[in-house]
């Protein structure tokens, strides 16, 4: 495979493209909704009509609209019909051949801010090809920043365009991507691995699933591209179990990449061989951390480890590793393609580019977003996600059981790493979940806490013992057998958790029960239970 | 080295894990991916399953025994004929999962994370399906149904009791 033969590959594509495309949703969401149904329903009425020469139906990733699903997609800029159920599929072909008018079916304005207020970059393709046709991938340039990187690039080069882009990872934490793969690819020991942290744990959270069923060729493009920039052949991508969709497409797409000859040895032409397989979790949270995942591909219980050394010095089976997020990863075809300054001009200072987010709860319209790092949260929840239905936002949970939920009076934060940690929250991989006045904080702190109690891995005490107790405080709390006192030991065991725990799952544990006390600190008071000081004497020490 | 036969086709089971292990070279580090295709194979993983891994692997049963038990998805008891696998992900929560939950147990008459004494059904929670664009979300026998009401699973759950799938 080299340059000529990828472009010939893409204009034949281009080529055999019929003048009318209907984009059929076949993400996890819409396949729950019978969109596979909905396809073959729709390919069965162009064939009927012998329309076959000018309308072709396409499987595709996810058209963003998830709570509103099945979507299916006139392209180029038709209509986007919403809720198509199988028996009025055939409607839309009729509108097609100018039968009649689609009735019983709603569409979706594509001038929408839901639509216009998203800029796409780690979602360029989603929802326009095929995921598993690579041809359709390469057809809209595919690879091509990977052929550019190895042919025309020095692996130093390529770092300090990643540097230079501001991009900073999208697992939550927001290291500096260039300035990890500047550590990894200075390491003199090798083999070395780049691994792709697809163990996307955070309830209310999937983008990475729709970034690597969407368009799973980006996310193998990405970890290339890493691979020649640190210097090392093998790539391994951890996704979670519960993903089954996002590891079949991950494999047809690496089958797929390996048989044209871009993944595997002397890829394009250059001395850089690179292979990637995939490594499947089974349900651990903990895995998300990155020395957990590395004990989990090598086979073991995913349990962290002490850092120093990082894995960037000592990984997967002791040797240097880079670990990135999916949508890290993802981001890197464009950013070479367009170069980095375009993607620094994106974003604000100190978050460059965009983010995807999973807008969910309680609001009108749940789907996967991507907006320019900066955005603000008001913009994102009232205009683009419509608001609450019949009610009032109350607070906007971010980050998952390792963030916090933000007021509706403080929706005006801009949406990047650092505003958000100054409200006590944090970005997180982007799971974004709207509560409306109904929710009651208390409840959603006990759940985040059962939640990490379950999931910690019982490496260390504060973490293990701590959630326990943390969990028991916060149930006596929401059962109103609490006193003021409970609430003191609550704060100090929040404390205690987060100083003392060995890894991000039991230093950020704490952080949705002290976020919602910053806040919400009423309606944990008015939970309270009067106590006498000799009664609170009395009270153990901790309470279960 | 052989495993008490189960419903007579334990030795085809067993035969295609250890084509698997095969597969994967002995390699311990594929623990995971066995311990996947045994469940897949078996249901389950009981105590000869997860000991014939570890021979064929040469790992310390406890290290097998270990992995199993630390992984949510792994089962060390044989499950119901259907399970129902209610999502409690956060979007779901908020969207009201737990009276999913409650309704479900009700109707199966056991807790979450058991099975029926007759063994039609199991109940299971996940912790986040990824499906939080149609919230609440319930797993029938492996197929995802979003938007789920109370009634949506009582009526699943009483036609898997009066009738078998459904």
């Amino acid at each position: 495979m080299d340059r000529t033969e990828l472009q010939t590959i893409g204009q034949r594509e281009q080529a055999s493209r019929k003048s009318c495309r209907i984009l059929c949703c076949t993400g996890s969401g819409c396949q729950a909704a019978h969109s596979l149904d909905v396809k073959s329903k729709l390919e069965a009425a162009v064939q009927k009509r012998g329309l076959g020469d000018r309308i072709e139906v396409v499987g595709v990733g996810c058209l963003a609209f998830c709570g509103q699903g099945p979507l299916v997609e006139i392209s180029p800029d038709g209509a986007i019909f919403e809720r198509v159920s199988p028996e009025l599929a055939e409607t839309i072909i009729g509108e097609l051949a100018d039968e009649a008018p689609a009735s019983g079916l709603g569409r979706i304005d594509r001038n929408h801010p839901f639509y216009t207020g998203q800029l796409r970059i780690v979602r360029e393709f989603s929802g326009r090809i095929d995921p598993e046709r690579i041809e359709d991938a390469i057809a809209l340039g595919a690879y091509q920043a990977l052929e550019h990187a190895v042919n025309e690039m020095s692996p130093a080069e390529v770092v300090g365009e990643i540097t230079r882009s501001g991009l900073r990872g999208r697992g939550g934490a927001g290291y500096p991507t260039g300035l990890k793969w500047g550590t990894v690819a200075k390491m003199p020991s090798s083999p070395k691995y780049v691994v792709c942290n697809g163990d996307e744990g955070d309830p209310g959270a999937f983008m990475d699933r729709s970034v690597m069923e969407d368009d799973p060729h980006r996310v193998l493009e990405g970890m290339a591209i890493a691979g020649y920039a640190v210097g090392a052949s093998q790539g391994i991508i951890y996704v979670r179990a519960e993903y089954p969709l996002a590891v079949a497409r991950l494999r047809k797409a690496i089958q797929q990449a390996t048989r044209l000859g871009i993944l595997g040895a002397g890829m394009f032409g250059a001395q850089f061989d690179f292979k990637i397989e995939i490594r499947i979790g089974a349900g651990a949270f903990v895995c998300g951390e990155e020395t957990a995942l590395i004990a989990s591909v090598e086979g073991k219980r995913g349990i962290p480890r002490v850092r120093p050394p990082y894995p960037a010095e000592s990984g997967l089976w002791g040797q240097p590793t880079l670990i990135n997020n999916v949508e890290t990863y993802a981001n890197v075809p464009t950013i070479l393609r367009r170069g980095s300054a375009w993607f620094a001009s994106i974003g604000v200072e100190r978050s460059k580019g965009t983010k995807v987010f999973s807008l969910t709860g309680k609001i009108r319209n749940s789907g996967l977003i991507e907006v320019p790092m900066g955005t603000t949260l008001r913009y994102i929840v009232e205009t683009m996600g419509g608001g609450v239905p019949d009610g009032k936002v109350k607070a906007v949970q971010t980050g998952g059981p390792s963030g916090g939920c933000i007021p509706a009076d403080k929706l005006d934060v801009s949406v990047d790493y650092d505003s958000l940690v100054q409200l006590g929250s944090i970005m997180g991989s982007g799971g974004m979940i709207v509560m409306d006045q109904d929710t009651n904080m208390v409840e959603v702190a006990r759940f985040f806490m059962e939640f990490c109690m379950d999931e910690s891995c019982g490496k260390c005490v504060p973490c293990r013992a701590g959630t326990v107790q943390m969990h028991g405080l916060l149930d006596r709390l929401a059962r109103k057998q609490a006193t003021s006192l409970d609430l003191d030991r609550l704060v100090q065991l929040c404390h205690m958790t987060q100083e003392t725990s060995l890894c991000g799952l039991g230093q950020t544990a704490p952080n949705p029960v002290l976020s919602t006390l910053r806040y919400f600190r009423h309606e944990y008071e008015a939970l309270l239970q009067p106590t006498s000081p000799r009664l609170a004497r009395s009270l153990p020490v901790v309470a279960s | 080295m052989t495993i008490v036969a189960k419903k007579g086709t334990a030795d085809t089971r067993m035969k295609m894990l250890d084509s698997a292990i095969k597969k994967s070279l002995y390699r311990q580090d594929a623990l995971i991916e066995v311990l996947h295709k045994a469940q897949d194979l078996f249901g389950y993983l009981d105590t000869p399953v997860l000991k014939h891994v570890a021979r064929s692997l040469k790992l310390p049963p406890s290290q097998v025994y270990g992995v199993a038990t630390f992984y949510h998805l792994f089962s060390l008891k044989p499950q119901g004929e259907h399970v129902c696998v209610v999502c409690m992900g956060t979007a779901c929560y908020v969207k009201g999962s737990d009276r999913l939950l409650a309704q479900a147990e009700t109707n199966a008459g056991c807790k979450a994370g058991q099975t029926r004494r007759d063994g039609k059904i199991s109940v299971l929670t996940a912790r986040c399906i990824g499906a939080c664009g149609i919230a609440p979300a319930v797993v029938f026998d492996q197929a995802t149904a979003g938007k789920q009401t109370a009634e949506d699973v009582a009526v699943r759950l009483k036609g898997w009791l009066a009738h078998g799938p459904n």
